[in-house]
């Protein structure tokens, strides 16, 4: 209660939308092609090493990670690389893509063989080779997360199956369908990373998977689940440590600084499964969803497949398509165009018909300070947009815009329906150019 | 381009709540009081209250219309504003009167500040004071609830200021059969507007509960048990306490600033009551800690999680 004191941060109820939560994946065929972009991930974009004409198998590399924080870019088919060309992303910024036409064969490469994983490096290796990025919607690097300074100081993996984003059920899904995959993954860090605990947070609202996994890791002293409250948004990484461990991360500082790395449950289940295969990652589960779609279900794609492929196969709209977005309704991304390829860390493609993709109009802010008690992060929001209309790089930094998770919480439960995320987002910015925050 | 998909930032939803919506709430809460100021001052008491509504829509949409700004009438924060006023004034109150009160509120409080959000201090307490501190004598003008004693505009006093000689019955304190202002003797109907506005989440109970609790202590420190009730129900405590101190616009965000104000609220109540010459002190209560909500904010700011104080 006395902690409720000094920072509220109730988040938002939002609703939980997880109608496709029951139904089993369903895999896409073939798409007519597919568009790699070349940059899937934080970090620097990758070197296509792949020429027109050049014919490609399932898990050719395609794209070359250039520096340690990039992933490499596999091919999810057998066939012809059509083009190389570039792509605009909604943000505005160009990438190069490879197209490759598929020739249905979907024969395998033969450089595609089990890893062989002695040591931790050659653990970092095969993430590496896999291609990993943090599939929660982040795209880090995941071979980068896994090699903190202070290795020996990691006391603790939590795996985030919170899925806190309303809709989106590929992550209780991926609990469901792969869960030997998921435990697999979850030793093989354990054991190469010598971490001695691991935390499973899974939302309360997904009781299946927190069964399942309960009863495959009863045995297991070292593996608990630990419930989390249905409450946007558990699943972000700091609230995560913070509600399983109880450690904050201080300012400016990463989970390993507190002792902990943090996965996605799919981003964990896809180690399993490369150390098991060699298969890197090419495809990827979405959650195909919304008013507009005809048929919502959980659909595993080739990344790279035009997103309006994905919606035919989902038996196209029921009505005209007003809003695209990759990910949740709270942060994932309004596409501006259909062509747009599924990307690596893409978990969700919401399909909203004109009813929905409205937003009401802002009208004037009435102090009420619902974004101040909601704000998961304990930021004061309102006042934050004050200090950020006045310019005041003082105030910002003291008031640690630099914290913003641009998580949505304080746009979605403004009563006056003002941007507030997105004031939050233009203040932290301007902090940042100004040399202030950390 | 051919297709027309609409693009904007992240998040793509947002919840129900709006302005009017929270502005409806408190009109529904303000509804009872204004039913049991109908009962106990007759039916003068409607003819005060709408007009002041009236007039303080209109003239939030005339100063609107006039400066070429966009007319925000439909928030309905005139409305509860305009309620709020007349249920602070006595039912004699000559309607012109009233209408001064809210162009002195919407005007010159609210809108000359830029409208809602960023007035200061509460539009309908500043139009209040204004009228108190002008028509001081026709403020007061007590009218004895005519319709339950039968007896026609019989003047009466307050039971604060009546004090000590005539100790009026619990009963009567919460019905509200006494004389004050409109809104403020039914200590029921606030009660049951106050379990409305925080049943809808409008309000949150922090600040009535410290407030009033602030002054319930003190009462009971400096002028014993039996006179609890009479400052909690006799005045205009808990009307001010629910709807005028919960105003969101001059109140501290936080919880931990929530309690400061209210008790700030109740020891200056409590030190102009009790040791200061006037009977009624919530006005000014209310008044002063609205002036200092700023600073209050400053130093009870919520700390951000990781986020270590900078040395």
């Amino acid at each position: 209660m006395f902690k409720k004191l000094s920072r509220a941060a109730l988040g938002a109820a939002v609703p939980h939308e997880k109608g496709t939560a029951g139904m089993q994946t369903v895999k896409m065929p073939v798409p007519s092609k597919i568009v790699l972009a070349m940059q899937q991930h934080i970090g620097a974009p990758c070197t296509p090493v792949v020429k027109k004409g050049d014919h490609v198998d399932v898990g050719t590399l395609v794209g070359k990670a250039p520096s340690f924080v990039s992933a490499n870019i596999y091919s999810g088919v057998s066939g012809t690389v059509s083009a190389l060309d570039t792509l605009r992303y909604p943000n505005g910024a160009s990438v190069q893509t490879v197209v490759i036409q598929p020739d249905g064969e979907q024969t395998v490469d033969p450089a595609v063989k089990k890893p062989e994983v002695t040591d931790y490096t050659s653990f970092i290796q095969a993430v590496q080779n896999c291609g990993l990025v943090g599939l929660g919607g982040a795209g880090f690097p995941t071979a980068v997360k896994l090699s903190p300074k202070n290795l020996d100081q990691i006391d603790t993996l939590v795996i985030n199956g919170a899925e806190c984003e309303p809709y989106l059920t590929a992550d209780n899904r991926e609990f469901l369908e792969n869960s030997e995959e998921v435990l697999a993954g979850i030793r093989a860090v354990m054991q190469y990373l010598n971490i001695g605990r691991c935390l499973i947070g899974i939302e309360r609202n997904k009781p299946e998977a927190m069964d399942k996994m309960f009863s495959l890791t009863k045995s297991d002293a070292a593996i608990k689940v630990a419930p989390l409250p249905s409450r946007y948004p558990q699943g972000a990484e700091k609230v995560l440590i913070e509600k399983t461990t109880g450690r904050e991360v201080p300012r400016g500082g990463l989970p390993a600084d507190v002792g902990v790395i943090v996965l996605n449950v799919t981003t964990v289940a896809t180690i399993g499964k490369f150390l098991a295969t060699g298969m890197p990652l090419t495809t990827k589960r979405l959650t195909v969803e919304g008013d507009a779609i005809a048929k919502p279900q959980n659909v595993e794609v080739i990344i790279g497949t035009p997103l309006q492929e994905v919606i035919d196969f989902c038996g196209g709209t029921k009505v005209e398509a007003r809003k695209v977005i990759t990910g949740g309704p709270m942060m994932g991304t309004a596409q501006v165009s259909t062509d747009f390829p599924v990307l690596k860390q893409n978990n969700g493609l919401l399909v909203l018909g004109d009813k929905s993709a409205h937003i009401p109009d802002p009208q004037p802010c009435i102090r009420c300070g619902r974004c101040i008690s909601a704000c998961p992060m304990g930021l004061s929001p309102v006042e934050i947009a004050g200090a950020f209309n006045k310019k005041n790089v003082e105030a910002l930094d003291d008031m640690m815009v630099d914290l913003c998770i641009a998580c949505g919480t304080c746009s979605y439960v403004c009563p006056a329906k003002r941007p507030v995320t997105q004031t939050m987002a233009l203040a932290k910015d301007y902090l940042k150019r100004k040399g202030g925050g950390k | 381009m051919e297709n027309h998909l609409i693009v904007t930032a992240s998040p793509h939803i947002v919840d129900r709540s709006s302005t009017r919506k929270l502005m409806g709430n408190v009109i529904v809460a303000l509804m009872p009081c204004v039913v049991a100021s109908i009962i106990i001052f007759g039916i003068r008491a409607l003819l005060v209250e709408a007009v002041t509504v009236f007039a303080c829509v209109a003239f939030e949409y005339l100063y609107c219309y006039l400066m070429k700004k966009p007319i925000p009438v439909g928030d309905l924060s005139a409305v509860v504003t305009g309620l709020i006023l007349a249920l602070n004034l006595p039912v004699s109150i000559p309607l012109w009167i009233a209408v001064l009160g809210a162009f002195v509120a919407i005007v010159l409080a609210k809108q000359l500040f830029g409208g809602i959000g960023f007035n200061f201090v509460n539009p309908a307490l500043i139009g209040r004071l204004f009228l108190f501190t002008a028509f001081a004598s026709r403020m007061t003008a007590w009218v004895f609830p005519q319709s339950l004693s039968g007896v026609d505009a019989l003047s009466s006093a307050t039971p604060l200021v009546a004090g000590k000689e005539t100790a009026l019955p619990v009963i009567d304190l919460l019905l509200g059969v006494h004389g004050g202002v409109l809104g403020e003797t039914c200590s029921l109907a606030i009660l049951a507007g106050f379990v409305w506005l925080v049943a809808t989440r409008t309000i949150n109970i922090t600040i009535p509960v410290a407030y009033v609790g602030t002054v319930a202590v003190l009462a009971l420190v400096f002028a014993g048990p039996h006179t609890v009730l009479l400052h909690v129900l006799g005045g205009g405590l808990l009307f001010g306490a629910v709807f005028m101190a919960t105003d969101y616009v001059t109140s501290p965000f936080t919880t931990k600033g929530k309690i400061i104000f209210g008790i700030g609220m109740g020891i200056i109540t409590w030190a102009i009551r009790y040791w200061g010459n006037m009977a009624e002190g919530v006005s000014y209560a209310i008044l002063l800690m609205n002036l200092f909500v700023p600073y209050i904010n400053d130093l009870t700011r919520q700390k951000p999680l990781g986020g270590v104080k900078k040395k």
